[in-house]
């Protein structure tokens, strides 16, 4: 059993950060260069600590299998990023910033996590203005805000509709003045496929040139993991499509924990599924939600109808009906749950049935086209390029798809997992969104995490480490690592199989999304389990993989990681069924409010809402790899300790 | 390295000599093309023109090696340019591409070859007076008499040199090429130098537009008027006869000394 | 609908390659550029020949992982986005689409229709940064930047890193990107401490790449998927050109010590 201690420095929680950052170990500047540190990702949460970490001394190795550390899929978050500066004089600030994203959560994230969060999220928008990223300003020359993701308060800064890409550029510039200064060596087309553990330390990885196929061992006194989210188990998410779990995956068979695997965001302004084929959903950003009405027919038989022929009495706007505080701008998780409901009651439109209107005919009757041109011309456009119609005379379409994952490798206070060295950052870990994340607040963690917390917490492990004794690449650990990643290899390429990785991966989607999607329950997930063991026997017998190993080989890149995937999605399927309790993004049909629930009748919620159960539930489920991907895996429990907010009701209406 | 060095050795510095010598060639056509526009009026104010520019051999030399100078560098830059543009795709396109590139653009060294050419026979047409070149005679045998002084007849050697078909055609094909090298150059020039944005790049173009369309017309008109025999005919036809003597014929020294008076 | 793909593969670098000719299995017009490839690498897959090697990974328009040159241009027949946002319904049924690599010798080919684009990481390493440690940033409104230089910069900034503009130009040339990432940083008031030494040490290190010159023919601003304005190459231009009339600054003389 491993053991799950948070680490959470005691004193008040305002104070927490700045009392565990004078009591963490220092190194000697001069001693910081005989640290080597291999860091794996270059997102915000990756380039930003080795930027970071290479300007405080020490000797950063960064691996990416991108073909540049600027590609990480950071670049494609478009709303904007928050921060509690309060500049706008709207009543933001840290405890609100604190408070909304622990709600957000729906009371599943670590108090302490959460409130450094809000601290540092002010020094992040410095640094990035510091660094160049041209974010909106206003006429004078200071910085704009907009509401975003349900936030009462405008607090979301942001570079029009390419926030997260101006930060990654910011946090790659970074990066390369710390390459060109010498203190980083950044390796690129190089992809992670094992973690080296020493005595019960990580010490190193196992990596494979995606160019020459060439496998290298790399050692140093920590690794750090930024190798983003696990979305793409349903193979049709807005990740992208290299976007996967194989880092996290292949370190938590060598002993880490995954943290609340079964967390998973849907979003809900996405362009709808049109066909078999498709590889990818594009997020429409929620800005849109800002001016746009979501509505359904409220007729089943109305709707084959063209929109503009259902008179405006027969549609419901059902968000405005349900939660009227927040209409609109409910957060993510109700927005998705929400449409999944009416396109469930039959009242969902498009081909396929499975989609809602976002309607803007009221907001260009009320600004005029050219107002809503100025703020969402770019997404029109897009959306035109897609669906090939036009959003100014007819209502958008959208229906919620995954878009991020709360859960990922379990880390304490430090950002260290259970295994000692290992250190994971931004979506990779199980993070400080509980069990919803809010909008505009996946950049923020990621960059907290990467300049502001590990570069201050990784000196306390390091100062128990002997730099001089770092084991070499030719410790038996080394090389026992890879001669599994060798095995791996060879055993995918030399299957004589009859079906492509991504007919498996398309499969699994479909596993993942029927039995582990927006809506899960008992029955349903006991099949999935059943289902996803025999695809993952199915395989390893059925696959056929072309090509070299020692070669440019993307099929061989994707079977590695569709097998990753497989593995990862019953886990997760496993920590659904293990949680029964409806939280965030995790909706249990068995635990809803109905409408004989005393929060149901003062309002507070409505019948349906997620009905979570704090008595037993409130813990961190971090699972435990048991050897074999067919053995169960062992559940270990972090209980949360709130010390500051009570756990109360989510209620947004 | 000095700066000579460290603007000859990037591909920006390059760009710069190419495109000050490219400014100080195209002074020059304007002021050519004025002093050429003459031939519009008699035949002694080209005459006294041409007269007055030998008789300062200091400034004439000095502006000719200036010329030739920016001649040079401006081959130089453009030839080392292009064997740099042609290393850099070692394998070219299957499919015909330049997508949204304008034609003048895509050809500004062939068009600049051939305008070099051009030069060339211009100065042994026109400079040197090679007889074998004209398809007329020997030029250089060509007087008026102004101030009492026997000159070289310019006038005379004009009229009667765009009165051959073949050579007006070759003028004016070069003339056209030039067009479309300057259409090209002279607004890249200000891009080449960083003068320009988006409020100054459309007046740029349009402004480059027009000086080159001006200079089409006004260098086309010369050769053109003259082949459609609409100017200096009558005199060619008076002192053709024998464009070869030795001196001026009678007709043509009473002719000038007539009109001078 | 179908089409009639003639793609060149070539198994690396130092093998030489060829274009083949591929019948696509039913279409969707609705399918991306992209997923069409996708569907027939599956097709090439189930009759055992190797998958059409071909970058990608955002699949909207962001990453600049995408390439290609289809028909001649680089990201297909649409301005202003990348070859991802590419539809089918571009193409008519029964077309031949002839889809080749990005070329450029700073782009070496890696397999089939995959190039190697870390010329643009080296340029940027050059001096693509501004210098600031982590944590000595002053507060983000100390200093504030008009809204039409901000504006200008996001204009700038919005450069993917594809690379179209180097496989459009006759050339081959980089100015655009280099002229993008130069101008981003060049025009905020954080970035002038080191804008001209910025531009100097970018520009000579594409140079270095093997990148050709420009000639000015807008082919890169024509197929960028930023659109990008060839402004902002004057501009480029303009602080390249102050950059070499300074010369090098004055060498620090004696030490530190003390």
């Amino acid at each position: 059993m491993a053991t799950l201690n948070s680490n959470i420095p005691s004193g008040p929680l305002a104070e927490k950060w700045e009392h565990h950052k004078f009591y963490t170990k220092l190194i000697n500047p001069a001693n910081k260069r005989k640290y080597k540190i291999i860091v794996v990702g270059a997102g915000l949460a990756g380039a930003s600590a080795s930027a970071t970490l290479a300007e405080l001394g020490y000797d950063v190795h960064n691996f990416v299998f991108h073909d540049s550390p600027r590609r990480a899929h950071s670049v494609a978050a478009q709303g904007g990023i928050n921060a509690a500066k309060n500049y706008q004089n709207d009543g933001d600030s840290v405890h609100r910033l604190f408070y909304d994203t622990i709600k957000g959560g729906d009371f599943r994230a670590r108090e302490a996590n959460v409130h450094r969060l809000a601290e540092v999220s002010v020094n992040i928008i410095d640094q990035c203005a510091a660094q160049g990223v041209p974010f909106a300003r206003e006429y004078g020359g200071l910085l704009d805000n907009r509401s975003f993701g349900g936030a009462q308060v405008s607090r979301t800064f942001y570079a029009r509709g390419q926030t997260g890409q101006q930060l990654l550029l910011g946090a790659y510039s970074a990066l390369n003045r710390n390459i060109a200064n010498g203190g980083l060596k950044s390796y690129t087309h190089a992809e992670m496929l094992d973690l080296v553990v020493v005595d019960g330390h990580a010490k190193g990885i196992v990596v494979r040139n995606l160019q020459t196929g060439e496998i290298t061992r790399h050692n140093g006194d920590a690794v750090v993991l930024a190798t983003g989210g696990y979305g793409n188990t349903y193979n049709l998410s807005t990740y992208a499509r290299g976007s996967n779990a194989t880092a996290i995956w292949r370190a938590y068979k060598r002993g880490a924990c995954m943290a609340n695997p079964c967390y998973t965001q849907i979003h809900p302004t996405c362009i709808p599924v049109s066909g078999d084929y498709q590889s990818k959903l594009t997020l429409m950003s929620e800005s849109l939600r800002n001016d746009g009405r979501v509505w359904v027919p409220k007729r089943k038989e109305d709707c084959g109808k063209k929109p503009a022929d259902i008179a405006e009495g027969d549609r419901d706007y059902y968000l405005e009906r349900m939660y009227s505080a927040f209409g609109n701008l409910a957060p993510r998780d109700i927005a998705s749950r929400a449409a999944k409901t009416v396109c469930d009651e039959g009242r969902g439109v498009g081909e396929t049935g499975l989609g809602v209107y976002l309607d803007f005919s009221a907001a260009i009757q009320r600004l005029g086209e050219g107002k809503v041109r100025e703020r969402y011309g770019n997404l029109f456009a897009m959306y035109q390029e897609i669906t090939n119609e036009n959003a100014y005379q007819t209502p958008m379409r959208i229906y919620p798809a995954v878009h991020y994952t709360m859960g990922g490798l379990w880390v304490d206070y430090n950002l260290m997992s259970n295994v000692p060295g290992l250190f994971v950052l931004g979506e990779a870990n199980f993070s400080d969104h509980g069990a919803n994340r809010l909008g505009a607040s996946a950049l923020m963690q990621g960059l907290s995490d990467g300049y502001f917390v590990l570069p201050a917490t990784i000196s306390g492990y390091l100062a128990g480490q002997n730099p001089g004794k770092r084991p070499t690449t030719d410790n038996g650990s080394f090389k026992e690592a890879e001669e599994n990643v060798q095995t791996m290899t060879k055993r995918l390429l030399g299957n004589k199989g009859k079906r492509t990785p991504d007919s498996f991966h398309k499969e699994l989607g479909k596993l993942m999304w029927e039995h582990c999607g927006m809506a899960r329950n008992a029955a349903s997930l006991e099949k999935g389990i059943k289902a996803i063991g025999n695809l993952r026997e199915a395989y390893w017998n059925e696959v056929n993989v072309l090509g070299e190993s020692n070669d440019w080989n993307q099929s061989l890149e994707r079977a590695g990681r569709i097998a990753d995937f497989i593995e990862l999605g019953e886990l997760m399927c496993r920590d659904a069924l293990m949680r029964e309790e409806s939280c965030g993004g995790h909706f249990r049909e068995e635990y809803q409010y109905t409408p004989d629930d005393p929060e149901t009748k003062q309002g507070l919620v409505n019948p349906g809402d997620v009905k979570r159960r704090d008595d037993q539930f409130a813990f961190v489920a971090g699972w435990e790899y048991a050897g074999a991907p067919d053995k169960a895996p062992i559940l270990n429990k972090e209980p949360l300790v709130y010390e500051e907010v009570k756990m109360s009701t989510r209620s947004y209406k | 390295m000095n700066i000579f060095d460290r603007i000859w050795n990037s591909s920006l510095g390059k760009k710069y000599l190419m495109a000050l010598t490219g400014a100080a060639l195209f002074v020059f056509l304007i002021g050519h093309l004025l002093g050429n526009l003459q031939i519009f009026g008699p035949p002694e104010l080209i005459n006294g023109y041409a007269h007055f520019l030998k008789s300062k051999p200091a400034m004439v030399w000095g502006a000719r090696l200036g010329l030739l100078a920016c001649v040079a560098l401006h081959i130089a830059s453009a030839v080392t340019l292009a064997q740099l543009n042609a290393t850099a795709r070692p394998q070219a396109y299957a499919t015909k591409g330049a997508y949204g590139a304008s034609t003048a653009s895509q050809y500004m060294l062939p068009t600049g070859i051939v305008i070099v050419s051009f030069v060339v026979y211009h100065l042994a047409h026109f400079t040197v007076l090679l007889p074998g070149v004209n398809g007329v005679g020997d030029f250089s045998n060509l007087k008026a008499t102004l101030h009492h002084e026997q000159v070289p007849d310019v006038y005379g050697m004009m009229v009667l040199g765009f009165e051959v078909g073949w050579v007006v055609l070759f003028y004016l094909v070069a003339q056209a090429l030039l067009f479309m090298h300057l259409n090209h150059g002279l607004a890249a020039m200000f891009q080449s130098l960083g003068f320009r944005d988006h409020v100054w790049w459309p007046r740029i173009q349009f402004l480059a537009r027009a000086a080159s369309v001006a200079l089409l017309i006004g260098y086309c008109i010369i050769p053109l008027a003259i082949y459609l025999r609409l100017v200096g005919h009558d005199y060619a036809e008076m002192i053709r006869f024998k464009p070869k003597a030795q001196t001026a014929p009678p007709a043509l020294v009473a002719a000038q000394g007539k009109e001078a008076k | 609908m179908k089409v009639t793909l003639k793609v060149w593969r070539q198994k690396n670098r130092n093998t030489p390659g060829s274009f083949k000719t591929y019948e696509s299995p039913e279409l969707n017009e609705n399918m991306s550029f992209l997923e069409m490839l996708d569907v027939v690498n599956e097709q090439l897959a189930n009759r055992g020949e190797e998958p059409i090697a071909f970058d990608h990974d955002c699949r909207e328009g962001i990453c600049g992982t995408c390439s290609l040159v289809i028909d001649g241009k680089p990201h297909g027949p649409h301005k202003g986005i990348a070859t991802c946002q590419t539809y089918m319904r571009s193409f008519k049924n029964g077309d031949e689409i002839v889809v080749e690599p990005f070329r450029a010798k700073a782009f070496p080919l890696i397999k089939d229709l995959v190039c190697d684009r870390k010329s643009f990481d080296r340029i940027q390493q050059a001096g693509g940064f501004i210098t600031v440690r982590t944590g000595a940033a002053p507060d983000a409104n100390s200093i504030p930047v008009p809204k039409p230089d901000a504006d200008l910069a996001m204009d700038a900034a919005q450069c993917i890193g594809c690379g179209a503009c180097v496989a459009a130009c006759k050339n081959a040339s980089a100015m655009l990107f280099v002229s993008a990432k130069i101008s981003h940083l060049g025009l905020v008031p954080q970035g002038q401490p080191e804008r001209y030494k910025r531009a100097k040490a970018m520009v000579d290190q594409m140079d270095a790449e093997g990148f050709g010159a420009c000639t000015v023919t807008g082919s890169c601003e024509a197929v960028c998927p930023k659109e990008i304005s060839l402004d902002f190459i004057a501009r480029m231009n303009r602080d390249y050109g102050v950059a070499l009339l300074k010369g090098d600054p004055k060498a620090i003389k004696g030490g530190g010590a003390g």
